[in-house]
């Protein structure tokens, strides 16, 4: 071990990766405003993210979601309020000194691969920054068997961004943003701009990710079928707040006039009758199997 | 004082040669990055590799995990409900390293370089003819429909390349004409002709040195804005959007910047030839004792006409050759941002070239045709 470089922080102290977060919320906002010059996005925001859990986040087009997201992560400093992801806080912290930057992963709208890198490349970045006592070969498989898990063949590696149709695009950003195995995972509007089969193929992708890893996942989306499908609870975004967070029929509940349009319009209510089509018939599959053999069935 | 915890692991022999390897210790992306290549050297021969004692695990370990059984057939033991999981996720891939094509041979390299460089030039040139040819039936097309001639763009871009220019290029021709009447005094001075500094001054910053500076100096600013923003707009595919909207970029782009260029080049290098001539006669009052309004009133005397044009029938030449390369090599860039870099590079470079390039055979030109 005497042979490594001993990686020092800032304060010359020896670099102590941290400990996994275990506390009840990894993402805690309150009284966040964010204001651009006359119009106010953001006012008195305030929002909690429980560990493990898929938080969809929806709202109106112009309502601050990617604002949002941009403020959590560092990009965007708020007016006013407190943001604190990790156990640490974000809006106190100076530009380059956020730490629980190796801790979270960001896949932004268009994937923001780097264009001029490889998607093997891309997953290395990270990689690269944070742990530079791993080899290169390890890092190169390390890329590697994210491109898979991100659901890329393999020959996808050794491609440029360019070479990429949407889909893949997104997925090798996702690679990259799980280079690090982050405890956190944000999504800017991931099943966007992709045909319904690779829609619904990243959201169960992002399902067994989520348990597999046991990740926390914070989601903007305005696809219904992603709501549905996959969101532990949805946190909707209006009036420059967040006006309820809660699952969706909890949601339901409410009388807000939004939600309801929302949910209960036509495309709510076809994503919602999919659901339940698709429960059906997962229930009269499993009947069907329990009838087939009782024992089972019984047990 | 908390110390960083790193990945460990035993080897135990057990009998001929067979031996099983034990992990403990956390087996995360931030502590087995020294143990790697160890772990690569250990060879085969191993029946097991326990986890049992690993206290956290996440995807790099489990891949590590199962890169080692995977070597050295060994079976993975003790591995907790999470550690399954993880190895059960990572290992679809095989982590190959990257496929290195076969070298080729030297012989082959300077043929094949060679080849390359034929086809790359045979592109070169079709993709320019193409891009030249499109140029001129714009210009058919504006003349026979001139309300299809983008004013506002013109206008906008006659700002941004003549108008915003004028500060940096009145200073910058000052400096040169205080530069050129200065030394030219001190040689000058030996033959007791220190008056023909204004011959100098004048008739150099006229016919050359006004229209070549200012040349050199648009190149560098828009010629390389040009390549920039319509690179960029390549990238973000606003030129194919322009395409389906049925708008010609050579129209909506091209034609505006080389109007502008042509436009504003004979009059950027009229006034940077003036400034040129007014940093002469304020160094020439300063140091030779030649008062600055009999240096402006000999320059009239000893300037003839035709040096004038000579700057003047150059420039919209220039132009022409700047914003051809600005505009061409933008519309070249594909791909990556890496592009925009390169082809902004290439414009400048090439612009500069050509420019100077023109510049020899007008001269010969000129003096050939007796204006010299």
């Amino acid at each position: 071990m005497s042979e490594v470089e001993v990686l020092l922080g800032d304060d010359g102290e020896p670099w102590i990766p941290p400990q996994r977060f275990s506390g009840e919320y990894p993402i805690e906002i309150e009284g966040l405003s964010n204001c651009f010059g006359e119009q106010t996005v953001h006012e008195n925001l305030s929002l909690a993210v429980r560990r493990g859990e898929i938080l969809g986040v929806v709202g109106g087009s112009g309502t601050g979601k990617s604002v949002l997201m941009r403020s959590i992560i560092g990009l965007q400093l708020p007016q006013k309020g407190e943001i604190e992801v990790l156990g640490s806080s974000i809006t106190d912290a100076d530009d380059d000194d956020i730490d629980v930057r190796s801790r979270w992963g960001v896949l932004f709208q268009g994937g923001a691969l780097f264009s001029t890198l490889t998607v093997a490349e891309n997953v290395e970045v990270p990689l690269r920054e944070f742990y530079p006592e791993i080899s290169s070969e390890l890092r190169r498989e390390i890329a590697l068997y994210k491109v898979v898990l991100s659901g890329l063949p393999e020959e996808a590696a050794d491609k440029y961004p360019a070479e990429l149709s949407g889909g893949m695009r997104k997925r090798a950003g996702l690679a990259r943003a799980l280079a690090l195995d982050p405890e956190l995972l944000f999504l800017d509007e991931p099943t966007a701009g992709l045909d319904p089969i690779s829609a619904a193929a990243f959201d169960n992708l992002t399902r067994e990710l989520q348990e597999t890893l046991g990740l926390t996942v914070f989601l903007i989306t305005h696809d219904l079928d992603t709501l549905y499908a996959i969101c532990d609870r949805v946190a909707v975004l209006a009036d420059k707040r967040v006006i309820a967070v809660g699952t969706i029929p909890e949601l339901l509940a409410t009388d807000h006039p939004w939600i309801q349009e929302y949910f209960n319009g036509p495309r709510g209510r076809a994503a919602q009758d999919s659901q339940h089509r698709e429960r059906g018939a997962a229930e009269k599959h499993v009947n069907a199997k329990a009838m087939d053999n009782p024992a089972t069935g019984q047990a | 004082m908390e110390m960083r915890k790193w990945a460990e692991f035993t080897r135990e022999d057990i009998s001929d040669g067979k031996g099983r390897i034990a992990f403990s210790g956390p087996m995360t992306v931030s502590s087995v990055g020294i143990i790697d290549q160890q772990l690569r050297d250990i060879g085969e021969g191993l029946t097991a590799v326990d986890i049992s004692a690993v206290t956290e695990i996440d995807t790099v370990g489990a891949w590590i995990a199962w890169r080692v059984s995977r070597d050295s057939g060994a079976e993975i033991t003790g591995a907790s409900e999470k550690a399954q999981r993880l190895i059960a996720a990572v290992n679809q891939s095989s982590g190959a390293p990257e496929a290195e094509a076969d070298k080729p041979t030297p012989v082959e390299v300077v043929p094949a370089a060679l080849g390359n460089k034929m086809f790359a030039a045979r592109r070169g040139l079709i993709g320019s003819m193409g891009f030249f040819g499109g140029i001129v039936v714009a210009f058919g097309q504006i003349i026979r429909h001139p309300s299809r001639l983008r004013r506002q763009a013109v206008s906008s871009q006659i700002e941004q390349v003549g108008v915003t220019a004028l500060p940096i290029i009145g200073l910058m021709c000052f400096l040169v004409g205080i530069v050129i009447a200065q030394q030219g005094a001190v040689q000058l001075k030996e033959f007791g002709a220190e008056m023909l500094t204004v011959n100098l001054t004048g008739r150099i910053s006229l016919r050359e040195l006004g229209v070549l500076m200012t040349a050199i100096m648009v190149a560098g600013r828009s010629g390389s804005a040009f390549a920039a923003q319509i690179g960029t707009m390549k990238l973000t595919e606003e030129i194919d959007a322009m395409r389906t909207i049925g708008v010609s970029p050579i129209e909506a782009l091209v034609i505006p910047r080389i109007l502008a260029s042509v436009l504003m080049m004979p009059l950027l290098g009229f006034y940077a030839a003036c400034t040129a001539i007014i940093g002469g006669a304020v160094i020439s009052g300063v140091t030779l004792g030649i008062p600055i309004f009999t240096f402006l009133a000999r320059i009239r005397e000893v300037v003839l006409m035709h040096d004038i044009w000579v700057g003047l029938v150059k420039a919209p030449f220039f132009g022409l050759v700047i914003a051809l390369a600005g505009c061409y090599q933008g519309m070249q860039v594909k791909d990556n941002a890496e592009e925009v870099g390169l082809r902004t590079t290439m414009a400048v470079v090439q612009a500069i070239f050509m420019v100077i390039v023109m510049d020899a055979f007008f001269a010969v030109f000129f003096t050939s045709v007796g204006w010299g």
